[in-house]
């Protein structure tokens, strides 16, 4: 189906000549998936904004009694403008909202705002230049003040002056907001946008309270005694904070949102490791919610065989895959090891790296490593659906690896192990230390030892290996090594953050203390063509084209090679109603979460 | 003494002195940063991450750091954690209690089953308690933390459903139900770093005694006619304490500075769990003063210890 | 050991006269009388033996994975059962043996060499000598070990596998740093023995018949403060072995593949209730090994002490 028949059918449907379920029907003839259907028209404007993913929230009243939460990581601070990793948002979304939520499909849901801007509602600009935010009414910050357009420009003003230095500087520091009226607030940038929901969304939209920070903006920003006692708008009211240990809120008894929250009162304890937060939760339910349990699917299993809990599996877009070094890491170029100047001696050969992809056993490393929290993978951009290539496919075959490295010319010398010339197939194979990953390197270097490839073990500690000290050569940015595996995650529901590691201008060098995002240092004109046209292109079917051929190419080259995609594992109690977004905090749908009989 | 204990404390203080030195520079040498989750994050740009290096002074050369460190501690000022963006002297008091309570706790019950124990496993070398109390220490100290921590999880709180093993440092409510909660969650923590402590300690208890016991002026106590309790008490213990003292003297800057992996284990929230998160987001500032108070407790309770030999033994003079 | 005169043997009156023998011989001849020791001693020599031939004998590599046989219990085919891979216990902890006891020992041995050298120098001396020495004793007591092993690591793998290779340089590292950060308190307890020990009577009389410094030191104090040292020394070896385990865990020790007993046990315990056999036999080995030094280590000190008769 071209995209010229695809535009007509969903044309149809919009004026109501389909119906959507004959549309969906079709579209399964054509072998796209349903979820897939329903996005085509939801991004096309045919479908509701509103999400259709979340579970009902059937309560009829409150006083739910308390819920606990464990996390293993604890948090440290409570200003999301502060708040550097997921824990520290996950604790400031407790009292504080944004905009919108991030819906498990990968759509907006309406928090703050009154509704989702859209095309047809002229809130959002054909031009992709701006987008007007209506705001709810009946927001009440918890010291009873009003909520209104002038805590939304005053975020922005927060949030971009440097001298504050929050982290959230890079949503707002492009953009300008500008007040319209009381309740409305509208968001401009300098180019075309396609993907206008970052500012005052999700994670990095939380909103805090003008009255309260007005006098704290810039260098004393860290002096605000809000800082350590939140004031947010949020379904519970800040109770209590010991940094690194637990954080404890209560019921805001006015909060907008009829019959919510359910419980009276919440904490989250944080501490720990993960296989005993499991336990606390599947053996002695000690605890209603366990975060992120980065453990062997085997034991959840063996745990949830006690019947009191479940685990969750909520699908985001985090993948850990393989990188296969395009430059050479073993001989500085103008002084510079691993130098753009340079290319790899064995890995810039097609062959070698699709012999290395065929030898990653992802059934097994699926099967026994990750269980439900790695199913295998065949694409690097994985979800949302609407941007999943049906293109890629993997198979694990030594026989097939060594007919490639046979017939390239690559013969295995007396010990064994292949070479051409005085070129050896030797690599070290590098990741951070994570009893999953030492696991998934043994698999496979005995599979690369059946082919004749020597693979040295490396592990270096997750606070080296992930670090951005210019000083250490065992940083992943650096990659000072053949082969190195690693989780990248995906933080929206868009991926043009996420596919910017492969274009030619993010190469990580010396040049840019190795900060740039292309770490495999490979260099494509025609994904770099593709890339450039995604960033302005506003309409949503030819965007996902645009995202879905790059995934092809750097897949398809074998320059990375995807093992598993890591949807977030979680558990709760059977009697929790905990809703989940693979694409926003955790504490996203807080205000909806419920325990039943 | 009182001279000596005088020019001690005047020691002390350009020794507090290098030792900080060299903390600080091996802190400002060893590898990480604390921006590890802005580097993994791509919507934090590089310059951003950079500014805020530059705005919390990472980028000086370390002699300038040091000095900017040492005169705000001299002023009183301990720093600010780079990673709550609070300061630090809040943290660490925040967390004081609860690592005093636990850790004292279990360096008590240490002590508590290592005297008796020792004692008396030496006043009869060989017997059956001796053998059993001993194959008990090698048990308990061949064993480390991590281990006997899950087991008896797995045993009060999963199989048996007795004990929690998530630690509250602020329970809800008051009186003795409140207390009696406490009480539930310090037990497994308490008792398995004290049984780890007290098996080593046991050894040493019975050989300092077991070399004590033999010596000529315990027969002829014993030929004088004195009770056996009363030699074992007078006149063994106290001159088999200077090997106990030395030890307790060195384990007590622990109870200020936590046990690392047992309170990972039951989640404690002590100063341990803050000293390692410290070290593994390379938060320095916490690291500098978490580590600097133990090296002032170090200081002094190994000059306490110099004095208490003094006490026990009173031949050893002091020049 | 403090405050008595110079003991003389409480029996020796009505014993037989025996042929004078050397003080080696003596120690040896009292040793054997120490039933348990001896018996220890054989154990731990069958275990060392074990791990240094074993391999030999049982071939199974030690990182061949086998998902068809994962966490089994003891069988024919695995007599230590399998790990989560699938992998043969047996081979492992054989192999893993080796780097184990050898970590144990050679760190006991430089934590002890080290603790004794600065305890006795500075027990012995006065003044300036003592509190210097002190100070770089109260200076090792506080450092915080976490970042210096990292600083120590990466500043010294790179050069130290040049030179002897990997798993060489690791293992030279680890020892270095297990036992740098194990002889303080060997160090003190010397220290205080030696207050109190120069004070005595035997010294006293020793340093009037123009005894030199270092033979009162070696000759007439040291052996009297060794009783502390030998416990410690081991329970060192305990601690050296749970510490390399701790050490692995944080991603210092040796690379994560390598199977040592630590290691294993910290492997093992997240599967405790469903696999116990995992953790039974490198805990098992831990513990049977240290029984077993301190038995031999409780045998040795009877054997030298001359107080006492055998």
């Amino acid at each position: 189906m071209t995209e010229d028949d695809l535009r007509q059918l969903i044309g149809r449907v919009k004026r109501g000549a389909l119906s959507r379920r004959g549309f969906i029907r079709r579209m399964a003839a054509v072998g796209l998936t349903a979820p897939m259907a329903t996005q085509l028209l939801a991004i096309a404007g045919a479908a509701p904004a509103a999400s259709q993913s979340l579970p009902a929230y059937t309560p009829t009243q409150r006083g739910g009694g308390q819920l606990k939460i464990l996390y293993w990581q604890a948090s440290t601070l409570l200003n999301p403008h502060f708040a550097t990793g997921t824990t520290n948002q996950d604790a400031s979304r407790i009292f504080y909202e944004p905009l919108a939520n991030w819906a498990p499909d990968g759509t907006l849901v309406p928090l703050l705002a009154a509704e989702i801007p859209s095309v047809e509602n002229r809130t959002l600009a054909e031009d992709g230049r701006s987008v007007t935010w209506k705001l709810r009414r009946d927001v009440k910050w918890h010291d009873g003040e009003q909520f209104s357009a002038d805590d939304v420009v005053f975020n922005w003003e927060y949030a971009r002056n440097p001298a504050t230095a929050a982290v959230s500087i890079g949503s707002y520091r492009d953009i300008e907001v500008r007040k319209v009226d009381d309740f409305t607030v509208r968001v401009e940038f300098a180019r075309p946008t396609p993907f206008w929901a970052d500012a005052f969304v999700a994670t990095r939209g939380m909103l805090i309270p003008r009255h309260l920070f007005k006098d704290y903006v810039g260098g004393t920003s860290r002096d605000a005694p809000a800082n350590l006692r939140p004031v947010g708008t949020g379904p519970y009211r800040f109770e209590s904070f010991a940094p690194g240990d637990i954080v404890r809120g209560t019921a805001n008894t006015s909060y907008y949102m009829p019959n919510r929250p359910f419980f009276d009162s919440m904490e989250i304890k944080g501490g720990g490791d993960a296989v005993s937060a499991a336990r606390a939760v599947l053996q002695t339910g000690e605890y209603d919610y366990a975060w992120n349990l980065q453990v062997e699917d085997e034991i959840l299993k063996r745990l949830e065989a006690a019947n009191r809990g479940r685990v969750n599996v909520v699908e985001g877009g985090n993948i850990e895959f393989i990188m296969l070094n395009q430059t050479d890491p073993w001989n500085e170029v103008e002084g510079e090891r691993a130098s753009i100047k340079s290319t790899h001696p064995s890995l810039t050969d097609p062959a070698v790296r699709e012999a290395l992809s065929l030898l990653v056993d992802k059934k097994s490393i699926e099967d026994h490593i990750y269980g439900r929290g790695g199913p295998a993978a065949s694409n690097f951009l994985n979800n949302p659906p609407r941007f999943r290539s049906e293109n890629m496919k993997w198979e694990f075959s030594i026989a097939k690896a060594n007919e490639i490295l046979d017939r390239a010319g690559w013969a295995r010398g007396r010990d064994g192990i292949r070479a051409k010339g005085n070129v050896r197939l030797r690599y070290v194979f590098q990741t951070s230390i994570n009893a999953p990953r030492q696991k998934t390197q043994a698999v496979i270097k005995q599979a690369a030892s059946r082919c004749g490839i020597d693979i040295e073990l490396k592990s270096v500690t997750a606070s080296v290996f992930f670090s951005s000290d210019v000083a250490n050569p065992d940083t992943y940015t650096k990659f000072w090594s053949d082969i190195q595996m690693y989780t990248t995650t995906m933080t929206q529901a868009d991926p043009q953050l996420f596919m910017n590691q492969y274009v030619s201008w993010e190469i990580s060098s010396q040049e840019n203390k190795w900060q740039g995002r292309n770490i495999v240092r490979w260099r494509n004109e025609e994904y770099d063509a593709a890339f450039r046209a995604a960033e302005g292109e506003l309409d949503p079917v030819k965007r996902a084209a645009l995202f879905i051929k790059m995934n092809d190419l750097v897949v398809g080259n074998h320059v990375v090679i995807p093992v598993v995609r890591r949807p977030l594992v979680s558990a709760s109690l059977n009697t929790l109603v905990s809703p989940l977004s693979g694409w926003d905090s955790t504490i996203a749908f807080l205000y909806n979460w419920h325990r039943t009989a | 003494m009182t001279q000596y204990v005088l020019r001690r404390l005047l020691i002390a203080i350009p020794s507090l002195l290098g030792i900080s030195v060299i903390l600080f520079t091996v802190l400002a040498l060893a590898p990480g940063d604390p921006f590890e989750e802005l580097a993994t994050n791509p919507a934090v740009p590089p310059d951003v991450r950079a500014a805020l290096r530059a705005s919390l002074g990472l980028d000086d050369p370390v002699h300038v750091r040091y000095f900017n460190w040492l005169f705000a501690m001299l002023r009183g000022d301990w720093g600010y954690s780079f990673v709550s963006r609070i300061d630090v002297d809040d943290l660490i008091l925040q967390r004081l209690p609860t690592t005093l309570i636990v850790i004292g706790s279990s360096q008590i019950l240490a002590l508590m089953i290592a005297l008796p124990v020792g004692v008396y496993a030496a006043t009869r070398p060989y017997s059956i308690f001796d053998q059993i109390a001993n194959t008990l220490a090698f048990i308990g100290f061949s064993l480390p933390t991590f281990f006997t921590g899950i087991l008896f999880i797995l045993f009060f709180s999963i199989y048996l459903d007795w004990l929690p093993f998530v630690y509250r440092s602020d329970i809800p409510g008051s009186g003795l139900p409140w207390f009696w909660e406490h009480v539930k969650q310090s037990i497994m923590p308490i008792a398995v770093l004290g049984l780890f402590q007290g098996a080593a300690w046991t050894r040493f208890v019975r050989s300092a005694v077991l070399d004590v016991i033999r010596l000529d002026y315990v027969t002829t106590a014993r030929a004088k006619g004195l009770a056996e309790r009363v030699i074992t008490i007078k006149h063994v213990m106290r001159n088999a304490l200077i090997p106990v003292v030395t030890l307790v003297a060195l384990s007590m800057p622990a109870v200020f500075g936590g046990a690392i992996v047992t309170e990972q284990i039951f989640r404690v929230p002590g100063i341990g769990s803050l000293l390692i998160t410290a070290i593994l987001a390379n938060d320095t500032p916490v690291i500098m003063a978490v580590t600097f108070v133990v090296s002032i407790l170090v200081i002094l309770f190994n000059l306490l210890a110099d004095v208490l030999y003094g006490w026990l033994d009173p031949r050893i003079s002091y020049r | 050991m403090a405050g008595s005169t110079l003991a003389s043997p409480t029996a020796s009156a009505g014993a037989p006269a025996r042929k004078p023998v050397s003080p080696g011989l003596e120690a040896w001849r009292r040793f054997r009388k120490h039933r348990l020791a001896v018996a220890s001693a054989v154990v731990l020599s069958v275990v060392v033996l074990a791990v240094l031939f074993g391999p030999l004998f049982w071939t199974v590599a030690i990182d061949e994975i086998d998902f068809s046989a994962t966490l089994e219990g003891p069988s024919w085919a695995h007599p230590f059962g399998t790990d989560d891979l699938g992998q043969d216990l047996l081979a492992r902890m054989l192999y893993g043996g080796r780097i184990s006891l050898a970590v144990g020992f050679a760190a006991m041995a430089v934590a002890v060499f080290v603790g004794i050298l600065v305890g006795a120098v500075a027990g012995i001396s006065r003044g300036s000598v003592d509190a210097a020495l002190m100070w770089l004793t109260d200076l090792f007591l506080s450092l915080p070990q976490l970042p210096l092993l990292l600083l120590i690591i990466y500043l010294f793998r790179d050069t130290l596998r040049e030179w002897v290779g990997p798993e060489m340089g690791v293992f030279i590292l680890i020892v270095l740093v297990i036992g740098s950060f194990g002889w303080m308190p060997v160090a003190r307890l010397v220290r205080a023995q030696f207050f109190s020990l120069r004070e005595k009577e035997f010294v006293e009389a020793a340093r009037a018949l123009g005894a030199s410094t270092p033979r009162l030191v070696i000759r007439h104090i040291l052996p009297n403060a060794l009783g502390p040292v030998i416990v410690a020394g081991t329970i060192d070896v305990a601690a050296a072995i749970i510490a390399e385990s701790t050490l692995s865990f944080l991603g210092l020790g040796f690379p994560p593949d390598i199977p040592t007993w630590g290691r294993l046990l910290f492997d093992a315990r997240d599967h405790l209730d469903f696999a116990p056999h995992w953790a039974l036999f490198p805990g098992g080995a831990i513990f049977l090994t240290v029984l077993t030094i301190n038995f031999v280590g409780d045998g040795l000190r009877d054997a030298l002490d001359p107080r006492r008769v055998l």
